[in-house]
């Protein structure tokens, strides 16, 4: 066990998997970086912001692959290569970019076992980075989990910790489907203990980071985060929440969260996500459905406004859920009185 | 090249079992019993199994929409594909993919697929697989000259050449793509989009079999042998519509005729092996009467048998859940 950001967890996860298992290979934009350069470097970068850094060096170019800027023909051949005996990590860099090849992804990996009657296994993971908050605008920004999410036959993970990140990615990579691999590229360089040896979490348990009484928090990736310190303030306000990070979006633990609510009676939903469609609105309706009678207060949603993510901080900041919006969130929530129908 | 009796033997066969097939469905589909819509292959068929001769269940190939002659060719099983077609829970994908997604992965038969140019970027992966795992395999995609302006066709031709892998990009160019003729939506040739990647070009008549066996196998042997992708541009023309139903409006009234009569490749087959006194014409007809009953038999099994039941509709989304 020791200190590890969220960058040396994912790398550490993939190194372990990548030593256990020969058919599990890399590819992306400069996984390594740096052929075809002039200075003659072969792992110029370890990936755009270092994360599959000093990988190459142990396991050679056939296993960690640098591909052109052609994310449809790679993700497609990660797609292809799983169904034939690979078990590929595929690296989008930004999920903004699966503009340009969502056709493999939803169309091709997402729909081979239930189109070919049960009969394909298609052991694919894509890694890619999302979230606003690092001014890096409208294209570079987006927290498209719901996307995928829509999607039948893929899983989609959001690890909410460098622990969560290292023990998620690695059942992912042992996963017989095709798993989207969401990393918010804010937290890379965030730190907590890590064990050094390969664990995994298991996908679709969701992790309650706080037990309460009065209110549930469900929150996503570094949403977790926040909503923690939310929670943290508003302990010293008499409120206590429960905290539960689904850490995936599909499948969803609707259970947990069902059992949750019906002990508290109220219920924010905190997503970063735009909000038509997006997680909130598909577990508020989850809740509205099976467990309405156990509501004390109208389900609240902290979401983003419906607009493209700006570029300029100020309005950055503004788009995003903050801890100062959960907590505002949650004392609404709190201020509900129940009226008795005459 | 010699090609060895029984593989004249085995190409014939398969040949006249797509024709045969694709026929019947043409008969069948009419009758409104056949649900969704087919593509069918007839005339092309010399292509398909030309290629598929030089391939063995190790070696991959993925297909396109108009995929029952690439399935046959590749070995996936008559009555299945029947099954499938008529989406009964017999099919080859248990009623749930259809005319357009059948698929067979333990004969190397990567899926017909639904999407224009869908299939090059998988068979770079399968490539991949064959190079990483070294198991002497080459993939192969099939696609048609509509395909050849996706993207994702140029971007796999890129890639494969990049990543050197063991690939053959087949163009079936039967000079349409849906209702639009090659000649316009085509820019350029293909023989110079190979070389604009560096990748060897060959080209073939669709409709002799022996012209493409022997192209095919010069591409396989280049590509298996660790000398990166080729591209093989294939001749062809669609005696049917893009799916069947349609008038077909936008071709001459002659085009198919003449097709039918000149370039049949069942036909020339047969002239050849007779004149060159390789088969007798019974033996051939004795395959003819076998494929008929074949045929006969799997719709008549396909019409009678099961259908999915409920509990389908929900299995097999994922490994686990």
């Amino acid at each position: 066990m020791s200190k590890k950001s969220f960058r040396q967890a994912i790398n550490e996860a993939l190194r372990q998997e990548m030593r256990r298992d020969p058919t599990v290979v890399l590819m992306g934009e400069d996984v390594a970086g740096g052929r075809g350069g002039s200075a003659g470097i072969k792992d110029a970068w370890g990936g755009v912001l270092g994360v599959t850094r000093g990988l190459l060096e142990e396991f050679g170019d056939s296993r960690v692959l640098d591909t052109p800027i052609t994310e449809a023909s790679y993700i497609g051949a990660a797609a292809g290569a799983a169904v034939t005996g690979l078990r590929p990590v595929a690296e989008l860099m930004f999920v903004d970019f699966v503009g340009c090849c969502l056709d493999q992804i939803m169309n091709q990996a997402a729909k081979f076992r239930y189109m070919f009657g049960g009969k394909a296994r298609t052991p694919l993971v894509i890694r890619a980075m999302y979230g606003a908050g690092f001014n890096a605008a409208a294209q570079h920004s987006q927290a498209l989990y719901p996307l995928f999410t829509h999607i039948p036959g893929l899983k989609v993970v959001i690890p909410s910790s460098p622990y969560e990140a290292k023990g998620l990615l690695i059942s992912a990579i042992r996963d017989d489907d095709p798993v989207i691999f969401l990393e918010n590229k804010v937290m890379y360089d965030d730190e907590e203990d890590v064990p050094d040896e390969a664990y995994t979490i298991p996908l679709g348990e969701a992790n309650l980071t706080r037990e309460g009484t009065d209110v549930t928090i469900v929150a996503f990736g570094r949403m977790v985060g926040y909503a923690n310190q939310a929670a943290d303030r508003l302990e010293k306000k008499g409120i206590s929440c429960t905290v539960i990070d689904p850490r995936t979006t599909s499948p969803l633990d609707g259970e947990t969260i069902l059992e949750s609510v019906a002990e508290t009676g109220r219920l924010v939903i905190v997503d970063e996500s735009s909000p038509r469609c997006n997680m909130a609105t598909d577990i508020a309706a989850l809740v509205a459905e099976e467990a309405f009678d156990t509501l004390r207060a109208p389900i609240r949603r902290v979401v983003p406004p419906h607009t493209p993510v700006p570029f300029a901080t100020v309005l950055e900041t503004l788009y995003l859920p903050s801890v100062e919006k959960i907590e505002a969130a949650v004392t609404a929530t709190m201020k509900h009185r129940v009226v008795e129908k005459v | 090249m010699q090609i060895a009796r029984e593989t004249l033997l085995r190409s014939y066969r398969a040949m006249r079992t797509i024709r045969m097939f694709e026929e019947r469905l043409h008969v069948e589909f009419a009758t409104g019993e056949i649900p969704g819509f087919v593509h069918l292959y007839c005339g092309e068929e010399a292509s398909a199994v030309g290629v598929c001769a030089n391939l063995t269940d190790k070696d991959t190939i993925a297909s396109t929409h108009r995929g029952h002659g690439h399935c046959i060719a590749k070995g996936v099983e008559v009555s299945g594909m029947m099954a499938e077609i008529y989406g009964r829970s017999t099919g080859v994908c248990r009623g749930k993919g259809g005319s357009m997604h059948i698929a067979d992965l333990t004969c190397g038969m990567l899926g017909a697929n639904g999407i224009v140019g869908g299939g090059p970027p998988l068979i770079c992966g399968a490539a991949l697989s064959h190079k990483t795992l070294r198991n002497g395999g080459v993939a192969v995609a099939f696609y048609g000259d509509g395909a050849s302006n996706e993207g994702s066709t140029l971007e796999s031709l890129n890639l494969a050449t990049v990543w050197k892998l063991p690939a053959v990009f087949v163009v079936e160019d039967n000079g349409y793509g849906e209702a639009t003729g090659a000649s316009y939506a085509c820019a350029g040739t293909q023989q110079a989009r190979a070389a604009a990647f560096g990748m060897p070009y060959m080209e073939c008549d669709g409709s002799d079999y022996f012209a493409v066996h022997q192209a095919a196998g010069e591409a396989i042997a280049h590509a298996r042998g660790g000398n990166g992708p080729v591209m093989l541009h294939v001749h062809l023309a669609r005696w049917y519509g893009h799916f069947e139903g349609d008038a077909m409006t936008y071709r001459a009234p002659d085009e198919v005729a003449e097709a039918r009569r000149d370039h049949d490749c069942l036909k020339l087959f047969r002239q050849r092996v007779t004149e060159a006194a390789l088969f007798e014409v019974s033996a051939l007809d004795e395959i003819d009467t076998a494929v008929a009953d074949e045929i006969e038999a799997a719709v008549r099994k396909a019409k009678s048998d099961p259908l999915p039941q409920s509990p389908d509709l929900l299995a097999d989304v994922y490994v686990r859940y």
